[in-house]
């Protein structure tokens, strides 16, 4: 299972290095949300660390739809899928990939952006800081196992780009509220984000697992 | 209708289809198609388009489920539970257009752990390509797309060969080329199904040539193998 892992992920890795599609589309959408954001509320002191986490959030989520939307259309485009469908290795092990691939884009688009949401909202974090490297990456995970399960189940739709957002919307609701919150504790610094980090933690673990086990559902579905 | 070759004893079946319909929605692709396919032996398939042959190819492949009827293979195995004995190829690709044959190839080889797969270069060379070659893939011309394709199949070693349509977008010689590796691979006592349009080309391997008209076996008749 491991040495399958491995190579679906150095598969999508490899690929996106030559491509720079999800990369670049995230990071673009995401810095446009953060200065429109920002130009719009102007944000100062204590006013910024209040709104800081939920832009975040926020910029994330809809630059990660439009890669998440187009997770799998390599695989789509002249049936790779199929390809894979029909080799003895676990679906399983392609999910994972595809998640942990998708993960490190999103991540790389949230440290890019770092420096520019310091600068547009003149942050300063009066919580620990360290924290955020707990909250962020959960939060991320949630979005994005989430996403890569939901844009699987919705390849085989003609209104795919749509349907993805409707159905991953409402259930990501209490992680990115989760999110929100515990960035916006670490960064005011005025309560513990310690429920919110427990509230990530168990959410990751349930939706991670149930995706594992329904994919090769999704997958071979007709 | 049963159509069932004499010499398909059981111990020589490859795959069997028992009253196979399949629907997509209210259209049956395939209505009651049963067929033997004997171990060792090339099956073309041959029928108008929509006459179902590229989802009995795909029923055999596992990647569809029959409506109604059962398909199995090497004894009465669900073809999903043999997937590793089993080379699909379809009329697209099936490959990444951002990966190099050779990087197409060694990704698929490790998709199949546990089994002895060819090396990607030997795979290649089999079909006429150029292992060195360092193009990606969507830089190839269609034929060469289809040659790594098949290559792709190649490459797990496999025991029954459902080839869709592999002489499209091939000029003449290439298919012929084809053809040739096909007849090679039937004297190793792998089974072929094979659907195409140009029956001319595929008939030096047919052992069987199977007519399909709208979802039903029109005709099963001997081919005129050459030696």
């Amino acid at each position: 299972m491991s040495r399958v892992l491995w190579t679906h992920l150095a598969n999508n890795l490899r690929i996106e290095w030559r491509s720079r599609e999800a990369v670049n589309s995230m990071l673009f959408f995401a810095l446009l949300v953060v200065v429109l954001f920002s130009l719009a509320f102007d944000p100062q002191g204590p006013f910024a660390r209040q709104i800081a986490g939920g832009v975040l959030s926020v910029a994330t989520l809809f630059a990660s739809v439009s890669a998440l939307n187009q997770a799998w259309a390599r695989e789509i485009r002249h049936q790779v899928l199929d390809a894979q469908r029909v080799a003895p290795a676990p679906g399983a092990a392609m999910f994972l990939a595809k998640v942990l691939a998708n993960f490190l884009f999103v991540s790389i688009v949230q440290l890019l952006l770092a420096p520019v949401f310091l600068v547009f909202y003149n942050l300063r974090v009066e919580g620990n800081p360290w924290q955020l490297l707990l909250a962020l990456p959960l939060g991320t995970w949630a979005l994005v196992a989430n996403g890569t399960f939901f844009a699987a189940l919705s390849i085989r739709s003609r209104n795919r780009e749509l349907l993805l957002p409707l159905i991953l919307f409402p259930i990501f609701i209490p992680a990115l509220l989760a999110m929100v919150l515990a960035t916006e504790s670490i960064l005011t610094g005025e309560s513990d984000p310690a429920l919110w980090i427990k509230l990530l933690v168990g959410y990751d673990i349930i939706f991670t697992t149930l995706s594992l086990l329904l994919f090769d559902v999704v997958l071979n579905a007709e | 209708m049963t159509t069932q070759p004499l010499e398909a004893a059981d111990s020589t079946l490859c795959a069997r289809l028992d009253r196979v319909s399949r629907l997509f929605g209210a259209f049956a692709a395939l209505r009651q198609v049963s067929v033997d396919f004997a171990r060792g032996r090339c099956y073309v398939l041959v029928g108008e388009n929509g006459a179902g042959k590229s989802t009995l190819l795909r029923i055999l492949a596992g990647l569809l489920r029959p409506s109604a009827g059962a398909a199995r293979v090497f004894g009465g195995l669900e073809p999903q539970a043999e997937r590793a004995r089993i080379g699909y190829m379809s009329h697209a690709p099936m490959l990444y257009d951002e990966l190099t044959a050779e990087e197409n190839l060694r990704y698929f080889a490790r998709l199949y752990p546990g089994r002895a797969c060819l090396a990607p270069a030997e795979a290649l060379r089999q079909v006429g390509l150029d292992p060195d070659l360092k193009r990606i893939l969507g830089q190839y011309s269609q034929g060469m797309r289809q040659r790594t394709s098949l290559a792709r199949v190649l490459l797990s070693v496999p025991e029954l060969l459902l080839l869709d349509e592999p002489f499209s977008n091939m000029d003449v010689e290439s298919a012929l080329q084809m053809v040739a590796l096909l007849a090679g691979f039937r004297q190793t006592d792998r089974t072929i199904v094979l659907t195409t349009h140009q029956l001319e080309l595929a008939a030096p391997i047919a052992d069987w040539v199977l007519t399909l008209r709208a979802g039903r076996v029109a005709s099963l008749e001997p081919g005129n193998p050459q030696p």
